[in-house]
């Protein structure tokens, strides 16, 4: 008998060389984790197996005929040769069934350099073919404004539609058609509608399915590639910025298994082409006649010096304040904070569209609770105002795996969203604070409250909550499920009654036994925390002597001078014109890549920031990963990177501190405060207190955010808002 | 002896009623089976002892099939007959059906007794509407009458029995691509394993039998695995349907005994039509190899007899072809219909069918080159056993058997840009 740890062993042969793998593997992932190639096209690691292309045909002993290395589980004893003769002359076969209707087209075909086609027919392709028939010619098809299409390519190896149907959750994609009339295309014509469409670009192992911005503008071999970090959600997914001749060409994943898995979203894949419109390429300071006019960096800083030096002569410290993108970086956080508080303000703020700051100091750094992997594992998950696949495709991505796992999804928001994934129990409710104290009051109900002190404010007389039939389906499979997490997305974040409701979800995780997991705005807000760039406390999270006004005060009562750093004011902050143009009044210094409406209206100083790949940086994800990156360009014309531009206001300004040589040294100043080991935040949640009331339970909750809208970059990417306007009808769905 | 499996009722004025066929002992076995709770596995080892070798054309043991079923497992499990009756050369599944749905209905009830299946779904080729009018109005009969729904005849046992209309695709004979089929997905073949048996249709164990193989079953039965086997010969039990077609004077379904010479069957079918000579016959429908007249005239319709020959039993599908018969013509004939009939899914099959159906079609036409005879077979060879289904070995079969007996025709049509036989069709 074998004993237990040998029965999880199987010994093979592949190619007379013996290898001990773990039963339930296929002969391809045994293959590529030892080192031996084998041909494939229809396999990739992320997908389910189709075993159509026959490219992986292996000869097994004892087999009668070539087997598909990617569905054929090894065995024990199992004795695989890839480089038989047999095994030669059945990939070499399948290598010319392939080619008799491709089109010779490489020249002009984008894929030409990264093709697995074009690669493999190297080496088992023939020099001349015996098809003497005419080629297929195939219709292209419109996916719209991201994916081009060149159909008579395809070699229907149908990874494009797995990943609909499996990854990107819409089966938009299929194969028409019979015999080598099939055609892979979307049954309806439409665009593609999945946000994580440009995959399939990726995906393609031949010129088929190609970027359409990126369209006939390089040569793989061409591009440099830079490693980065994706600004558009809190997911920090990894991405390859790659550059030709100094300028951004593309942008493409980077595989990290415990982030993006091997995806992006189109956002973060298509935003660069918003990246260089209507830039600020050079200072700018407002004349005596009200114009902006270019000027240098020396005279421009020296304007900003003067007037704050005026300022706070004559008003104090606090007359001065300070807001920033949430996708700014750590190490701009940081100085940004440091260069404020320097001038003695605690006027600083990154939270743009948070309208409750209720909790104030006690509100600890929103995060995840769980691992972006752990998503994977729950059993039971409870949404609380999010279009999570909009706000965060990739943590929706994960969401959604689980289901397939068998998860329930549970949700409270204020439209019928449409999710990618199965939701058990859905709540619409245009008031999110009663819904929840419903749910609240049910697990109170069963005696789950423990020492949570929230009898009173539930059973207070005057708020009236109902506890509905469905309070009861999201309490029951939240206490049932095994592993079960509550998830706050943007649209709780934004509710005029925030902090009532993260106390509520707290309070339903602590009484559910659920881990409690929020996201926030922007790439970067747990960064903006950890780093100071909020009103309570400096980096490391030290208490400042007198606290500072948050957004919303800076917004309604306009500081004498302000600090607008890479913030589009008119779209980025909550509230409308008219508020936001009287942060106008003051002395404004626009740091920032982009020409904007307030900007050019009212900035008194106008600095050009490094824009997006053009500088260094560390992001903390939501779940307090903090991952850096490098500049893969030169900023444009005399935009400078954000810690450069501060460092220098700092020195200009005499503060102390200032005399940083590199982003690095930044971060490691940064780090170092925030006590951050192994490259990553642990979880803070126990700065937590019952709420005393449930604030206007009748504050109705804010709409999500439109398709493409999220930030400045996103905004000025054309590719990005024809597809918006194609998928929406150019209306705001919302 | 003949006609005393499926086609034992036939002869009865509206053979298809419920009525003729009780008549005849119709539902008896069922009834006994329900009323004296005999156990699965006994008529498992009844019907193992017949050796019916499943009809729809791979010859599979049908009791050692059931016995692979996870009988015990929980949850759904069903039962498929396949009547995608789509081999050209073929229809004998389609007469079963018009003729006498009752005793498939009743096979297929007791199918699902067996392997614990409590729905069972007839997948019905998209052409037979009259067939499938037959079917379902037996269904409606049989439903009347208590035999069919939940707990038939006062028994305790449930079972529910659809029929699904086929979409006039070939390739949903493939049992699971017909399961996708059924499921409402593209009739694609799925990669096995896993193999129905564990994950079949919605992913639940399922059995696929032929139309004909589960119409024996009550006959089986009811008249014992011996008496079946007895039918027949020791490798393969019972009478066989045989649809002889082609050059025959009585073209039809004939059932015989498993074993029959050719010759018999032959002349059953009133023998090759008048004044012409047996040129060459397809034995198994038009995926099996072709098999020279002369050759299959000392062959003997079983399994074995055709293997030795060179062919293949298949679905009993005869055709007969006399001297006027122009080879290449027919072979482009049948590549153009796999060509057709592809799904598309892997490369051999989607790529190459429509290579030999151009390159069969230009010998035929005249414009061959020397070169296409071992063009034709080297791809024919290359489709061979590197395909997810057996759709690619089938249309490489009779090119490669056309090529073996033949060359000599499709190189006069290369050499003279003619038929080297003088056709009268």
């Amino acid at each position: 008998m074998e004993s237990s740890a040998e029965q999880n062993i199987v010994n093979i042969e592949i190619n007379d060389i013996s290898l001990q793998v773990e039963p339930g593997q296929m002969l391809i992932e045994v293959a590529d984790a030892n080192g031996v190639a084998i041909p494939r096209f229809c396999y990739h690691k992320k997908l389910s197996t189709s075993a159509n292309c026959r490219m992986c045909l292996v000869e097994v002993e004892k087999a009668p005929k070539m087997l598909p290395a990617c569905a054929t589980q090894v065995m024990n004893g199992m004795k695989v040769w890839t480089k038989s003769p047999k095994a030669i002359a059945a990939q070499k076969s399948v290598m010319e069934f392939l080619l008799i209707n491709h089109p010779l087209d490489c020249p002009v075909c984008d894929q030409g350099g990264e093709c697995d086609l074009q690669d493999i027919a190297m080496g088992y392709g023939g020099d001349q073919t015996r098809y003497q028939e005419r080629r297929r010619i195939v219709k292209d098809k419109d996916y719209g404004a991201l994916v081009s299409t060149e159909m008579s390519r395809c070699i229907h190896c149908t990874r494009c539609v797995r990943f609909g149907e499996e990854v990107g959750g819409i089966a938009e994609i299929g194969g028409t058609g019979r015999g080598d009339h099939m055609e892979i295309g979307t049954y309806v014509q439409k665009s593609l509608s999945s946000e994580l469409s440009g995959n399939i670009i990726d995906l393609c192992p031949v010129g088929a399915l190609l970027s359409k911005p990126f369209l006939y503008s390089a040569r793989a071999w061409e591009l440099q590639s830079y490693l980065s970090i994706a600004p558009h959600d809190a997911v920090g997914s990894n991405i390859k910025i790659q550059t030709r001749n100094g300028k951004i060409m593309r942008v493409v994943p980077a595989d990290n298994e415990e982030v993006n898995e091997s995806w992006i979203s189109d956002r973060d894949r298509f935003s660069y082409l918003g990246a260089n419109e209507s830039r600020v390429t050079s200072p700018m300071v407002r004349n005596s006649s009200g114009n902006l006019v270019e000027t240098n960096w020396q005279a421009a800083l020296d304007t900003v010096i003067k007037s704050f030096t005026e300022i706070i002569a004559t008003d104090g410290g606090s007359a001065v304040g300070a807001i920033a993108s949430p996708s700014s970086s750590v190490e701009e956080f940081y100085l940004l904070q440091k260069f404020m508080r320097g001038l003695g303000s605690n006027n600083i703020d990154f939270r743009l569209q948070q309208q409750d700051f209720s909790a104030g100091a006690e509100q600890s750094a929103p995060k995840l609770e769980l691992s972006l992997q752990e998503i994977e594992t729950q059993n039971s998950i409870f949404i609380i105002g999010s279009d999570i696949q909009r706000e965060q495709p990739l943590l929706s991505h994960r969401v959604r795996k689980a289901t397939l796992a068998g998860a329930v999804v549970s949700t409270i928001n204020p439209k019928t969203i449409e999710f990618n994934f199965a939701i058990s129990t859905s709540v619409k409710t245009d008031k999110l604070t009663p819904a929840l104290a419903g749910v609240a009051k049910e697990l109170l109900s069963r005696g789950l409250g423990g020492d949570l002190n929230l009898e009173q404010l539930l059973t207070d007389g005057a708020v009236n909550i109902a506890v509905e039939a469905e309070h009861k389906e999201i309490a029951d499979s939240l206490v049932n499920g095994e592993n079960s997490m509550v998830l706050l997305g943007a649209l709780a974040y934004r509710d005029q009654n925030q902090s009532r409701i993260y106390s509520l979800a707290t309070a339903i995780s602590k009484m559910s036994n659920s881990s409690l997991n929020i996201v926030t705005e922007g790439a970067n807000a747990l960064g903006g925390v950890l780093a100071g760039a909020v009103p309570y406390h400096s980096a490391g999270k030290v208490e400042v002597s007198e606290c500072g006004v948050d957004v919303a005060e800076m917004i309604s009562n306009p500081p004498k001078g302000v600090v607008l750093f890479g913030v589009e004011a008119d779209k980025d902050l909550a509230g409308d014109d008219s508020a936001i143009d009287s942060l106008g009044s003051g002395f404004v210094v626009a740091i920032t890549p982009f020409m904007d409406r307030l900007t050019y209206e009212h900035a008194d100083v106008v600095l050009p920031l490094a824009g997006f790949g053009e500088s260094s940086g560390t992001f903390v994800n939501a779940e307090g990963r903090w991952q850096s990156f490098s500049g893969a360009v030169k900023p444009l014309g005399e935009a400078r990177p954000g810690w450069k531009i501060l460092r220098v206001l700092g020195s200009s300004a005499e503060l102390q501190g200032f005399e940083l040589d590199s982003s690095e040294q930044v971060l490691n100043e940064v780090k170092a405060l925030c006590d951050v080991t192994a490259d990553k935040s642990e979880p803070e949640i126990s700065n937590w207190s019952a709420p005393t009331d449930l604030g206007n339970i009748e504050a109705e909750m804010v709409k999500p955010i439109p398709l493409y809208e999220v930030d400045a970059v996103v905004r000025r990417s054309a590719p990005l808002q024809e597809q918006a306007k194609k998928l929406t009808g150019g209306v705001d769905d919302v | 002896m003949a006609n005393q499996v499926c086609f034992r009722n036939n002869h009865l004025e509206n053979s298809w009623s419920l009525s003729a066929y009780q008549s005849n002992g119709g539902y008896e076995v069922l009834k006994k089976i329900l009323s004296e709770k005999l156990t699965p596995e006994e008529l498992i080892e009844d019907i193992k002892l017949s050796n019916l070798r499943g009809r729809g054309g791979a010859g599979f043991p049908t009791g050692l099939k059931w016995s692979f079923m996870p009988r015990t497992v929980d949850g759904q499990k069903y039962i498929v007959c396949n009547s995608d009756e789509g081999e050209p050369g073929t229809c004998k599944d389609r007469d079963i059906l018009r003729y006498n749905p009752h005793q498939l209905i009743e096979g297929m009830i007791i199918a699902g007794y067996c392997i614990d299946a409590s729905v069972g779904y007839n997948y019905i080729r998209g052409e037979f509407w009259e067939p499938y009018a037959r079917f379902e109005a037996a269904l409606e009969e049989a439903r009347a009458a208590g035999l069919l729904g939940d707990d038939i005849l006062g028994s305790g046992f449930n079972f529910q029995l659809h029929s699904h209309l086929g979409a006039g695709a070939y390739v949903c004979g493939e049992e699971t691509a017909l399961l996708n089929s059924i499921e409402g997905k593209k009739g694609q073949p799925r990669f096995k394993p896993p193999f129905p048996a564990g994950f079949g249709l919605y992913g639940r164990p399922t059995t696929i039998n032929n139309t004909e193989s589960l119409a024996s079953i009550p006959v089986i039965l009811a008249k014992g695995g011996q008496w079946f086997l007895e039918q027949g010969l020791p490798s393969a039990g019972g009478e066989k349907l045989f649809s002889v077609s082609g050059h025959v004077n009585r073209p039809g379904n004939y059932e015989v005994p498993m074993g029959m010479p050719f010759s018999e069957l032959l002349e059953m079918a009133g023998g090759v039509r008048d004044g012409h000579q047996l040129k060459a016959v397809i034995p198994g429908g038009s995926s099996t190899p072709v098999v020279p007249g002369e050759q299959m005239m000392d062959v003997n319709m079983d399994y074995d007899s055709i293997a030795s020959a060179g062919s293949m039993l298949g679905a009993g599908s005869v055709i007969v072809m006399d001297e006027t018969t122009c080879m290449p013509r027919v072979l482009t004939r049948l590549a153009y219909f796999y060509y057709e009939e592809s799904c598309g899914q892997c490369t051999p099959c989607r790529e190459g069918t429509g290579w030999l159906s151009r390159v069969t079609q230009r010998i035929e036409d005249g414009v061959g080159v020397a070169a296409d005879i071992e063009l034709l077979d080297s791809v024919a060879g290359n489709i061979e056993g590197t395909t997810i289904c057996a759709l690619g070995d089938a249309a490489a079969m009779p090119v490669r058997s056309f090529l073996k007996h033949y060359r000599d025709e499709f190189q006069y049509h290369i050499d003279h840009k003619k038929c080297m036989v003088e056709s009268d069709w």
